[in-house]
């Protein structure tokens, strides 16, 4: 565990960058500090592998003050990724990433072996290990410099905002990555982000910090959207913080209905029998199980599906899997208003209306004030 | 008659291609004063402006240096050296360093403090020693800038070492000298043209230092 103790950092200026800041910061598992520009954010994270020394407060691993071992034993102990990745473009990539374990003494052939395993792990195709940096793009250079700072494998990684200079697709591919990596691995992450929804996204936990870098606010994210300490809290947490906080309620528990489900070759017997009256139409799946599309009944009157004008039922939900948000957003986002549940396979298991769901976010939210109140 | 008469008659003459006061033997003296000179010069302006420049202080001290040694007079400075010395290879060496500190100085300097920020940041978050930072991160990205501080050291070397012979010891200048006190044109001409073959020589080495020096990343696609 990483415990920050009362730190404070006042630069020679006399700007103080982070005031009284206590946290701790939990192993194998992601903590965010999240707050506006300039509020102590990389200077909090810089002071964890002594880039920055505290002026007051200490820092200390696993029970014991950082400053007790040599400066650069610490540093190498940490992965260390920022923001525009910082590679040496002198160096391939494969070199690039062999950076510490050369360090640490190990033999070249050992330390590009390592490189290449990482490449893999971080999903860079091992193709580009004699490339160099220029000849990379924003999001692969940022996945090279996360191998790099996980090259030696250390407990800890220090991230300030890695992902930030990307565009948002790349961002949303580099972000599940590290979700995938911090699976395998679980390595103690510190990741600062000044992007809320990052936060929320990769936080186990979630520190917000407010401008003179005082802390606001230390809790799992869920908790961050549903009580939030203070306005500036919840100000900072957007306007759409309801909507968001579906993200934490899973999907199993809403009740799917099967009988508007019909297989593209089915007689008009069967059809009919299909067809309930609160559902608008019916949802036509492949042979496969996959859904097709939304068929209005008269279209099936005829006793057959007519494939070329069934209404499209957009990207349907993993059913237990994908949280309320996903279930409401393919009902939003559908012509007929009901979403299409699938499984793991993308089989379609039944679909739900937009009135089911927000039944369940009502039961979900109480729920969530129960247990806020218990917890009390 | 044109220069190029000249040129062709100094280099025709059988007689200049041998001797103590031969081509070879001028020009092997030039070389080695201009190599001595620049060796040291380089031995005085890259470590400095490369420690400066990584730490990013007394740059203010180091331009105003370079700037006061760019105003003193080379032949000034050979007389000057004459007079207190004697004779020799120091009164000759002292102007020519003086002439090549300031560009290799302040152009390490210059190009240690342009390299990008971030992955300096990045080697030091690693536990990267900063002889190390210095020496594998922040000099492999500024050497072409280095090379042609260097460079213009040695151009300026090459063509004032010519002074030497003021002094008696040989060198392309010999022909110069003589040939303006003899009004020898064609000796002239000769010297001349030796001497800016030599820098011409002097160029293509540099960039042949920089293709096999520079990494392939630092000069991106050549
Ligand atoms: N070396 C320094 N000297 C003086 N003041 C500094 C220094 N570094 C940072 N500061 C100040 O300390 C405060 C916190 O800076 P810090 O870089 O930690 O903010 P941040 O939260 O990371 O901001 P951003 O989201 O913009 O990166 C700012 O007011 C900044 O101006
Ligand atoms: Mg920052």
């Amino acid at each position: 565990m990483i415990r920050i103790d009362t730190v404070t950092k006042r630069y020679p200026d006399g700007t103080v960058a982070v005031d009284r800041l206590s946290l701790d910061i939990p192993d194998r598992s992601i903590t965010v500090l999240v707050g506006p520009s300039g509020c102590g954010k990389t200077t909090t994270l810089r002071m964890i592998n002594r880039m920055v020394e505290p002026s007051e407060g200490a820092i200390l691993l696993d029970g014991a003050d950082i400053r007790k071992q040599p400066v650069n034993t610490l540093r190498r102990s940490m992965g260390y990724v920022i923001q525009n990745a910082g590679l040496f473009q002198h160096r391939t990539i494969v070199d690039n990433i062999a950076t510490v374990p050369r360090l640490l003494g190990w033999s070249k052939q050992k330390s590009r072996a390592r490189a290449a395993e990482l490449m893999e792990r971080v999903g860079l195709d091992t193709a580009l290990a004699k490339r160099y940096p220029y000849q990379l793009s924003g999001g692969q250079q940022q996945r090279v410099g996360v191998a790099r700072a996980l090259a030696a494998d250390p407990p800890v990684l220090l991230m300030d905002e890695p992902f930030s200079a990307v565009d948002p697709v790349v961002r949303k591919g580099l972000q599940d990555e590290l979700l995938r990596i911090q699976d395998e691995l679980g390595k103690t992450i510190v990741f600062v982000t000044h992007d809320i929804d990052e936060a929320v996204k990769l936080g186990t936990m979630v520190a917000v910090l407010r401008t003179g870098g005082r802390l606001a606010q230390y809790a799992p994210p869920a908790e961050l959207l549903s009580a939030p300490a203070d306005a500036f809290v919840e100000d900072f947490l957007g306007a759409d913080r309801g909507i968001r906080r579906l993200s934490f309620f899973g999907s199993d528990a809403l009740e799917l209905r099967t009988e508007p489900i019909v297989a593209v070759d089915s007689t008009a017997e069967q059809i009919a029998a299909r067809a309930v009256t609160d559902a608008p139409c019916l949802l036509v799946t492949g042979l496969d199980g996959r859904p097709l599309g939304w068929s209005a009944p008269e279209d099936l009157t005829a006793g057959a599906v007519h494939t070329e004008r069934l209404i499209s039922c957009g990207r349907p939900f993993v059913h237990g899997e994908d949280s309320l948000r996903a279930a409401l957003d393919c009902a939003v986002l559908s012509p007929t208003g009901w979403a299409v549940a699938v499984d793991g396979a993308g089989r379609a298991v039944g679909v739900v209306s937009q009135q089911t769901i927000g039944e369940a976010i009502r039961g979900a939210h109480a729920e969530g004030r129960a247990e806020a109140k218990a917890g009390r | 008659m044109n220069v190029l008469h000249f040129v062709n008659a100094f280099f025709g003459d059988g007689a200049h291609w041998h001797g103590y006061d031969g081509i070879p033997t001028r020009l092997a003296e030039h070389v080695r004063y201009c190599l001595i000179a620049l060796a040291i010069a380089a031995a005085i302006g890259l470590p400095v402006g490369l420690v400066t420049g990584h730490y990013g202080r007394g740059g203010n001290a180091l331009a105003l240096l370079a700037t006061a040694a760019r105003a003193l007079p080379s032949f000034g400075l050979l007389v000057l050296m004459t007079i207190t010395v004697g004779f020799g290879l120091l009164p000759v060496m002292v102007p020519l360093v003086v002439l090549a500190v300031p560009p290799i100085l302040v152009t390490t300097y210059e190009s240690m403090r342009s390299v990008d920020p971030s992955p300096v940041d990045a080697a030091r978050g690693m536990g990267m020693q900063e002889s190390r930072i210095l020496l594998q991160v922040e000099l492999p990205v500024a050497l072409p800038l280095i090379l042609s501080g260097l460079r213009s050291g040695a151009i300026q070397i090459v063509s004032t070492a010519t002074i030497a012979a003021y002094v008696g010891i040989g060198g392309l200048g010999r022909y110069i000298i003589d040939g303006l006190y003899q009004r020898d044109y064609e000796k002239v001409v000769g010297g001349a043209s030796l001497v800016a073959g030599l820098a011409l020589i002097t160029l293509v080495l540099f960039w042949a230092a920089a293709r096999c020096t520079v990494s392939r990343g630092v000069r991106r696609g050549a």
